[in-house]
């Protein structure tokens, strides 16, 4: 295989730079070893295992791989907070669990090309001392985690999983678990808890910081599906190389998945950083729908701030700060936070000013209110409270200062819980009335009473107050 | 009642179980899985045969069930529909799509909870559920039905038809 063509109509935008979705949409191309291995599959593990793990995770540092999956941290500090001189087995994780709305990427590796990420995995775990690894798929993909355990099978046959691998004397078993359905199981602590049979309540750090206490309080890696397969990519390169690509700080390549209000959604890679907002959704996704304007974006993901279409965004420091409007923004990690907002997950969610602002918060809202896992009281109950108060606002039962109440709410989840669903949970709301607040209490009315003092009137009613 | 459970099943079980050579607990997913797969939903009898495999108390599996929205209770219609509510198919208009599934399938949603999420059609044939992000959020509105997965859907008709 030579020359890669894709399928018609699926081919790459001429600004995507293809290396974790080379194979996605290729022509000629299936999940089988065969075909992974005429287009060189494995060869990087075969490289990797005549290093030693430290250089291994040397490379991967030296490249500045940062997180795939939502924080951005860095991977291979990730892998030196393994405790040195542990005695215990160490573990590894891949979450598969793709649950942050307007995400859909790990989708396509997993179906379209399994063995990258069994690679990148063996080459992790070589690194990281781990002899048996986890990949922890939601259950909505039951067809991926079928592809999946075929081509454990196969890597398995042919030598590259198993006793005494490549015969360096290492061992590794990978499994596939499968999730339920539930959102915070992508949450680390609370998916390494699933894996072990119970219900995936996430765990306070410290002391449960994965890489010391993770899974059977072992040191654990957990890292997303598109980091691990960038993992065999730096090999291939070598990490001072592949950090060139990208953006200094922000380097290699990412997968942004685009939804919403664009003429044409889809999956994009590129260098991170090497495009903007604009870019991305005129040139990429063919822009907005006729007529319409756009009205805000959220960038990385449902739980990511929203960005209001007319603000402006400084970014830079010193000499090299200045003001850019929405069109502008570069998407790398440190600009979006810079903008206020995140990189998270690479979900980007278009939205037109055909839409409702209450109606789009209030559908985050309702998502929020069923996924939470309910072991914080603020975040349990703010969570419903949130989508009570927004679903009175779109059926237009809420007065003027619900939206006070709303945003009073959101305000006291995040920063008092176990796990970061706080901020996940509480953004949205926030971010939404820092920017559209008019909206929002243009959509109530001066009619309704507020609960707030519907409640003071009960407690006064009933000689509590 | 106890749970009949097909040998060959129970092998398959076993063998699931060895992927878990630290601790059986983990297993219990997986084992859940397997039962609801064959048997539709998880009964108390699945119950309590799945902490007899798996030596827990019946409470560990049953806080289990009634977690995860992937486990059901009550059984489902023969061919179980899972639409996806959230933002980019409700953009696509999933709301919509389930108000049609249902009136072409016949089934009456006036009754569904938080705890109860599932409603079935008269004649058993279909059942219905909302679900959150499938993770094909540029394709919307999307659904699955049992296994099988579908992008962009806007003929119910013929997405009924493939399941008689
Ligand atoms: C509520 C919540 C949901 C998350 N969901 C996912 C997910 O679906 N997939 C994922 O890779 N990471 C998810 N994460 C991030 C993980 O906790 C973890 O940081 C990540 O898997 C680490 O991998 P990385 O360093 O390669 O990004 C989630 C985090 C939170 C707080
Ligand atoms: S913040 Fe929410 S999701 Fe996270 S542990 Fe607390 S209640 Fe559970
Ligand atoms: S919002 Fe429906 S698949 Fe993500």
């Amino acid at each position: 295989m030579s020359e890669i063509k894709y399928l018609p109509g699926k081919e790459p935008h001429p600004r995507e730079t293809r290396s974790v979705f080379k194979n996605v949409d290729r022509e000629g191309w299936d999940q089988s070893i065969e075909t992974y291995i005429a287009d060189g599959g494995y060869e990087m593990q075969k490289k990797a295992y005549k290093m030693t793990p430290d250089e291994i995770r040397e490379e991967v540092k030296t490249a500045g791989l940062r997180g795939r999956g939502g924080a951005g941290f860095p991977a291979g500090v990730k892998w030196g907070f393994l405790p040195p001189n542990n005695e215990k087995p160490v573990y590894l994780i891949c979450n598969a669990d793709e649950s942050e709305p307007g995400t859909f990427k790990d989708r396509y590796i997993i179906h379209q090309d399994p063995h990258q990420l069994i690679e990148g995995m063996a080459i992790s775990c070589f690194s990281v001392g781990a002899h048996l690894a986890y990949i922890y798929i939601r259950e909505e993909f039951p067809e991926g985690a079928q592809i999946l355990e075929k081509a454990i099978e196969e890597a398995h046959a042919k030598g590259f999983l198993g006793k005494d691998i490549l015969g360096t004397g290492f061992d590794l078993e990978i499994y596939v678990h499968r999730g339920a359905g539930a959102y915070i199981c992508g949450e680390e602590t609370g998916l390494i808890e699933s894996l072990e049979g119970k219900r995936p309540y996430p765990r306070i750090k410290p002391p449960y910081f994965p890489a010391a206490m993770g899974l059977y309080l072992c040191p654990t890696i957990v890292n997303n599906v598109e980091t691990l397969c960038h993992v065999k990519h730096i090999m291939q390169m070598g990490g001072e190389e592949w950090s060139k690509t990208g953006k200094p700080n922000n380097t290699g390549t990412r997968i942004l998945c685009v939804s919403g209000d664009v003429v044409n959604p889809g999956y994009f890679e590129v260098q991170v950083g090497h495009v903007t907002m604009g870019e991305l959704i005129n040139d990429m996704c063919g822009g907005l729908k006729d007529g319409r304007k756009l009205k805000a974006v959220i960038p990385g993901g449902s739980s990511a701030k929203v960005l209001r279409a007319d603000e402006t965004f400084k970014i830079g420091k010193g000499d090299d700060e200045k003001e850019i409007d929405i069109w502008d923004i570069p998407m790398d990690f440190d600009t979006l936070a810079a903008c206020g907002s995140m990189a998270g997950s690479g979900g980007v969610i278009v939205i037109d000013d055909s839409r409702s602002i209450s109606w789009v918060l209030n559908n985050i809202n309702n998502f929020y209110a069923h996924e939470s896992c309910g072991q914080c009281t603020p975040c349990r109950e703010g969570s419903l409270w949130m989508k009570k108060i927004t679903d009175r606002v779109v059926k237009g039962q809420a007065s003027p200062d619900d939206i006070d109440t709303l945003d009073a709410v959101a305000r006291n989840i995040d920063g008092r819980t176990i796990c970061a669903f706080g901020e996940a949970s509480s953004w949205p709301t926030e971010s939404f009335i820092d920017k559209f607040k008019d909206e929002l209490v243009a959509d109530t009315s001066e009619d309704y009473e507020g609960v707030a003092v519907n409640a003071e009137r009960e407690l006064a009613a009933a000689g509590l107050k | 009642m106890t749970l009949d459970v097909p040998a060959e099943l129970e092998k398959e079980i076993d063998e699931r179980i060895t992927h878990y050579p630290v601790s059986k607990r983990s297993a219990v997913l997986p084992v859940l899985h397997h039962l609801q797969h064959h048997f539709g939903y998880i009964s108390n009898e699945a119950v309590e045969w799945t902490a007899a495999k798996l030596e827990l108390e019946p409470i560990k599996v049953l806080e289990v069930v009634t977690f995860y929205p992937g486990f059901r209770q009550t059984a489902p219609g023969k061919y179980h529909i899972r639409v996806c509510r959230t933002l980019s198919c409700a953009m696509a208009g999933s709301y919509e799509l389930m108000e049609s599934i249902c009136e072409k399938a016949g089934i009456d949603r006036s009754g569904v909870t938080h705890h109860d999420p599932i409603a079935v059609s008269a004649d058993g044939k279909y059942s219905i559920e909302f679900a959150e992000c499938l993770a094909s959020c540029g394709t919307g509105p999307v659904c699955l039905v049992d296994d099988d997965f579908h992008e962009k859907v806007e003929d119910v008709d013929a997405l009924l038809k493939q399941y008689q």
